[in-house]
């Protein structure tokens, strides 16, 4: 649809993700507000109510709480639900759901019970769609024992992290940055054997450890090429994986650099860059020579004007003045 | 309210309702029994006993197939008993001893039992009503004339999951038997001073569902009920409403003063006790003597010190497996 000879879209890369899902597993469905005629607010599953019909491909009603409570019911009595919640602003409404019963099962029923559960969102801000609209939650699902948590960022795990995802016993939730839909570029063929396990190194660096994860990672790659061009060599770790954390590629990539930046685009306070700073202070604190810096969006409810919004958020140019004040510059 | 009740006669088969009889006494004194021991503090956390209402639980599950699937509330301990799980692993349970039901790691609200798919115990009010709902769409989708049967208060009722999840289950036609066991009181609030529609019915009518209304103290229209209801979902492969009116002779849970509900309200209501209720009318048509009665309560006591003993006995669970079942094991 979108593929323009060898180049794709990160859409189109989700798009076909679902459908080698459907094809393959006959209890794949997906189920969310608008995903079948509309084609998904932001047109993930176009045509696939064509293909696979209104049994497998199942508009909603405006009812977050109801439909992911019935993706987990799902799952239970063993089929393989992929739920999408329109953004992450609206899963607020099913977070009991997907906190209490989804998490919980499991261990409340002494493992004898499993939620073999996808849910998408699409989350972030930097559409001027203003404070309802513009939420970075990742950190606080990250949070939950009992779920797990993705982030692809590039096109090939955009294409790649769904089928694992689906493959897991247990329930996963996947964070696809608005902001990334439209992404074009090739894909490499790493999305083959993509994992849900590991961080993955975008740029290798020597000075300084840029982590970050999901929509940030472009924005951290770019400062990267900056610093480059400014002397500074600097590796750039793409979490990936949320939770559980790949905390062996965060402590690898901070001894061998020395130095750390996070880039979150959650808001500081209890973010999950605080988490990682944390960890990086419990398992490598010897290994530093300078402290940790976050760059993390502002503490307000993301505002409307552009100016406002852009200021609210981890932008490139913070990026590359954090990088620098680590290393004295 | 007159003291002399007409007696209705039993129309079930005298070997069910004798069945009946025995699973609402055997949850009395397994519930009596579990307040002892809270006193005692070998049961901890909260503890809701179900007393008085046992013929909803009773009459409802023996309606339902080994096939179907239950899910109840955190009021769930006679559920579980007449679903089958045993009175040991819900005592071991209650003890949080390895051996219980969910391994220990649920206590009171959480009972689960993958052998006669009994999804819970779940102690958010309504949260169960979703996962119901999407239990009921795997069937529908995997084409099985499978009944989940879902229980849940009138409290319940009040929460945006109820209406969420029958809107869906409608819109659907999901083979759900939403069963409501409405007991006049969410915690300590009565229905008319929390909900603006006190006819139950109406306000699932209004998702067009089909409803009944049942009278929750008397085991044998429960059981009628739930039996039409159950064969209108497999039939139909939609869901059902029914409201079963019972009441809660104890406390909500053993933290509950009571003061929200006079005395004499709460003795009118054990005039109409679930278990004298058919202990009389089946002494009036000669299906039951008061010895035969006497040896189903004996036995129900040794079930239920049977249990204790069990779960007394059974080993605690080394804090070195703390973390386990979070995930699937590697």
């Amino acid at each position: 649809m979108n593929t323009l000879g060898n180049k794709t879209t990160y859409r189109e890369a989700l798009r076909e993700a679902h459908c080698d899902a459907m094809r393959a597993d006959p209890r794949v469905f997906l189920m969310g507000e608008d995903v079948g005629k509309y084609g998904g607010s932001y047109a993930v599953s176009k045509g696939l109510l064509d293909e696979f019909g209104v049994e497998r491909i199942r508009d909603t009603p405006l009812s977050e709480l109801a439909f992911v409570g019935a993706g987990i019911g799902a799952a239970l009595g063993g089929m393989r639900p992929i739920v999408e919640v329109m953004t992450v602003n609206f899963s607020l409404l099913a977070l009991d759901q997907i906190v209490n019963t989804a998490a919980t099962l499991r261990h409340m029923s002494g493992g004898q019970f499993a939620i073999p559960l996808v849910i998408r969102m699409a989350t972030g801000a930097g559409r001027q769609l203003a404070a309802q609209h513009s939420h970075s939650f990742e950190g606080w699902y990250a949070h939950v024992p009992g779920l797990k948590v993705l982030a692809p960022a590039t096109i090939d795990d955009a294409r790649g992290m769904l089928a694992p995802a689906l493959a897991d016993p247990d329930p996963v939730v996947i964070f696809e940055h608005a902001l990334l839909y439209n992404l074009e570029g090739e894909l490499s063929g790493e999305w083959k054997s993509a994992d849900i396990r590991s961080a993955r190194v975008r740029r290798e660096g020597t000075q300084v450890s840029l982590i970050t994860y999901g929509g940030s990672l472009w924005k951290t790659l770019d400062a990267a090429r900056e610093l480059a061009a400014l002397g500074i060599d600097a590796e750039v770790l793409d979490l990936r994986v949320l939770r559980p954390l790949d905390t062996a590629a965060i402590v690898a990539s901070v001894r061998k650099t020395h130095r750390a930046v996070i880039i979150d685009e959650g808001w500081k306070t209890g973010s999950l860059a605080a988490e990682i700073c944390a960890r990086i202070v419990e398992e490598a604190f010897y290994d530093l020579d300078a402290p940790i810096a976050r760059v993390c969006t502002e503490e307000v409810p993301i505002p409307y004007p552009k100016h406002l919004e852009d200021a609210a958020l981890p932008q490139t140019p913070k990026i590359i003045a954090a990088a620098k004040a680590v290393l004295g510059k | 309210m007159s003291d002399v009740i007409p007696l209705k006669p039993v129309t079930l088969p005298r070997e069910l309702a004798l069945t009946l009889l025995t699973d609402m006494v055997r949850i009395r004194r397994f519930e009596e029994a579990c307040a002892q021991l809270y006193g005692e503090g070998k049961i901890r956390g909260f503890l809701h006993l179900y007393i008085g209402e046992e013929a909803v639980a009773v009459g409802a599950i023996h309606a339902l197939t080994t096939q179907d699937a239950v899910v109840a509330t955190y009021r769930e301990h006679g559920h579980a008993l007449t679903r089958g799980i045993s009175a040991n692993a819900i005592m071991a349970e209650m003890y949080g001893k390895c051996t219980g039901c969910s391994h220990g790691r649920g206590g009171s609200m959480h009972l689960f039992d993958a052998a006669t798919r009994f999804y819970g115990g779940n102690a958010i009010v309504g949260g169960g009503l979703p996962l119901a709902t999407g239990l009921a769409l795997s069937e529908k989708l995997k084409q099985k004339q499978i009944v989940t049967a879902c229980f849940f208060g009138e409290g319940a009722m009040a929460e945006g999951a109820f209406h969420e999840s029958l809107n869906l289950a409608a819109l659907w036609q999901l083979p759900v038997a939403f069963f409501c066991e409405n007991n006049l009181y969410a915690m300590g609030t009565a229905l008319a001073r929390s909900e603006s529609q006190t006819d139950l019915c109406a306000k699932a009518a209004a998702y067009h569902l089909p409803t009944l209304r049942a009278d929750g103290m008397d085991v044998v229209a429960v059981h009628d009920a739930a039996r039409t209801a159950c064969a209108a979902v497999r039939e139909t492969g939609g869901p059902y409403f029914v409201e079963f009116q019972t009441y809660r002779f104890r406390a909500h849970s053993m933290f509950d003063a009571e003061l929200y509900r006079d005395k004499t309200e709460v003795e009118e209501w054990k005039k109409r006790g679930p278990i004298h209720n058919l202990t009389n009318r089946l002494k009036a048509q000669n299906w039951l003597t008061e010895d035969e009665f006497l040896a189903i309560d004996a036995e129900a006591e040794r079930e239920v010190r049977a249990a204790v003993a069990f779960a007394e006995e059974s080993p605690w669970e080394p804090i070195a497996t703390l973390t386990q079942d979070v995930y699937a094991a590697p």
